[in-house]
């Protein structure tokens, strides 16, 4: 019998979809090690109604401990207290930032091996076995974890979230953090940076990267968007929107948004698995870059190799001239 | 304030990688660099120095790996750290995260520093873990992906892009912070510095130097074993079109668009 432990995170009283998709999976790996997957929510915020959700994804139990919210270490302090109290084997997390976060500073924390990056988790004679893509996802190493204990975080959008569970008991859990954990403080939390832009609701997404070479450049992805039609939005990397760009609100990837869109157009995108985990459910992905060598080659369906500034605007062209001519 | 910053070699991005197929360690031979994400970590404890808020003593670059990796000690003083320490012992071979971020840890305690930077993520393993772990060894506050750092009367207020948006956090010192690449541009290095680099003190430690558990490191102390590998769910391979002639590259464009009912 091995129990696991799940991070769920919360945020103005809902969970995070991964979250959800970890604690199905954990639920799932758990009835095959003979054991039940338990979760934790740390934070003030958090009611025993929200909690109790999480028994529709699969929990058994949500224990809910009151404390800061939004910062790793706190979380360890809690799941360290949780395994040394009631002797669970694994700790699991759904990804994002506070997933790699606090899963590292727990395997520190319990001395237990650590697998990241992980897009599924079997367990074969009674042992779990986790499978990470490495090498750009050319390869996937399978991980399994020697003593008695484990954590994986998944990739991002790797666990999909499934209900159809039952009640969880909540219970409270009162923790004493350590000194250090309590050294960091929340200032500002959740600032949306610039103006909201819907990314969501389209069909088809023409996304800048620092490709682009300037701010100025991103008229090139509005302008092929307008041309593409009234179903087309423009999105953006990470690096484009941190420095200030365009709109978190159109930010794609780890720490951003993700989506599908049936076309989704990648300007000046090198492809690393941070913005890949954001789109690559695209039904259509077409990419031009001047890097023949960049990854997004390998998994789009589509590539051009050239130079953006001569190629976006004779394409944006060529489509206004089709709709003006009817064709 | 005394700064360490933890830097790493990694295979140059242009080197095809590759994975040992007897033992799942990524091969590390081939051509050589300084993790592009540490140059950031580098640059902004310059920026800590030269912005004249805080008065930095010395900046000490840490790293751990074979011989060659020295290299990246000799990059990270040709822009601007004071010296180095290298930390190479066959023991620590084959070390998993979990027990780099301990070896790391047991000579950043023997330095006491008040603030440890390093990259968000390596070119090779793209972790974002190592921080944390040093971090929870050294019981010290932790802050990774950080993309702006400001000086307070001790501590720093960190800004950074978390799940629902960018948070802004103040960790008191001593810390741990790992950078992104938006924190800044980093310099290159001058022809000067580079050969003034050679001069400035490495030192190199063995595990019993700074008193590391041979027990907890290299292959024998990793907790997270590496047991196979599978093939990925095959792609079909994606067309792929060589702009020469940008009118016809766009007629191309659009007939592949059309075909697919996309237009």
């Amino acid at each position: 019998m091995a129990d696991m432990l799940v991070y769920a995170l919360h945020y103005e009283g809902a969970f995070n979809k991964n979250s959800l998709g970890a604690v199905s999976e954990g639920a799932r790996v758990a009835a095959a090690l003979g054991g039940e997957a338990h979760a934790v929510v740390v934070g003030d915020s958090a009611t025993d109604e929200l909690c109790a959700q999480l028994g529709r994804y699969g929990a058994s139990r949500v224990l809910r401990v009151p404390g800061p919210e939004g910062l790793a270490q706190p979380v360890v302090d809690a799941m360290a207290a949780l395994f040394a109290a009631r002797g669970y084997s694994y700790a699991l997390f759904g990804g994002g930032l506070l997933g790699f976060e606090i899963g590292a500073g727990l395997a520190a924390r319990l001395g237990a091996g650590v697998a990241m990056e992980v897009t599924g988790v079997r367990v074969e004679e009674g042992r779990l076995l986790a499978e990470r893509p490495i090498l750009g996802d050319s390869a996937i190493s399978l991980i399994t974890f020697k003593g008695e204990r484990g954590i994986v975080i998944g990739r991002l959008n790797a666990f999909e979230a499934s209900e159809g569970g039952g009640e969880a008991a909540v219970e409270e859990v009162s923790v004493s953090f350590e000194d250090f954990s309590t050294r960091a403080r929340m200032v500002s939390r959740g600032e949306q940076r610039g103006e909201s832009v819907d990314i969501e609701g389209a069909d088809i997404l023409v996304a800048g990267g620092r490709g682009l070479g300037k701010a100025e450049s991103f008229a090139l992805c509005t302008d092929l968007a307008a041309a593409l039609g009234p179903a087309s939005a423009v999105a953006a990397t990470r690096a484009v929107v941190d420095a200030g760009w365009y709109p978190y609100a159109g930010q794609i990837g780890q720490t951003g948004k993700t989506v599908a869109p049936k076309l989704y157009v990648a300007a000046g995108i090198s492809g690393a698995i941070q913005h890949k985990v954001g789109m690559a459910a695209s039904e259509n992905i077409v990419a031009i870059n001047k890097d023949a060598n960049a990854p997004i080659f390998e998994f789009s369906d589509l590539g051009v190799v050239g130079d953006l500034n001569k190629i976006l605007p004779k394409l944006t062209a060529a489509l206004r001239a089709r709709r003006d001519g009817g064709a | 304030m005394k700064i360490c910053v933890l830097v790493k070699e990694v295979p140059d991005a242009g080197v095809r990688k590759r994975i040992d197929s007897a033992t799942g360690r990524l091969d590390r031979g081939g051509e050589r660099t300084l993790n592009p994400y540490d140059t950031h970590a580098i640059e902004a404890a310059m920026a800590l120095r030269e912005g004249g808020v805080v008065e930095v003593t010395e900046i000490v670059a840490v790293t751990m790996g074979p011989e060659g990796a020295a290299r990246a000690l000799h990059k990270a003083v040709s822009l601007g750290a004071d010296r180095s320490l290298h930390l190479c012992d066959e023991a620590l071979a084959g070390s998993d995260v979990a027990a780099t971020g301990y070896a790391l840890a047991a000579v950043l305690g023997r330095e006491q520093p008040d603030l440890v930077l390093l990259g968000q993520q390596s070119d090779d393993g793209e972790c974002y873990t190592v921080g944390a772990i040093v971090a929870d060894h050294l019981r010290m506050p932790s802050l990774t992906q950080v993309i702006k750092l400001d000086v307070l009367d001790g501590a720093l207020r960190c800004e950074r892009q978390a799940e629902y948006g960018y948070d802004t956090v103040e960790v008191e010192l001593p810390a741990v912070v790992s950078v992104g690449d938006a924190i800044n541009e980093p310099r290159y290095p001058s022809l000067k510095a580079i050969m003034g680099a050679k001069k400035k003190p490495l030192q190199t430690l063995s595990a019993a130097d700074v008193g590391i558990d041979p027990g907890r490191v290299g292959a024998e102390g990793a907790g997270a074993v590496w047991s196979g590998a599978l093939e990925p769910p095959a792609k079909a391979a994606g067309r792929m079109i060589e702009d020469e002639d940008t009118d016809a590259t766009v007629a191309e464009i659009i007939a592949w668009l059309q075909a697919r009912k996309l237009i």
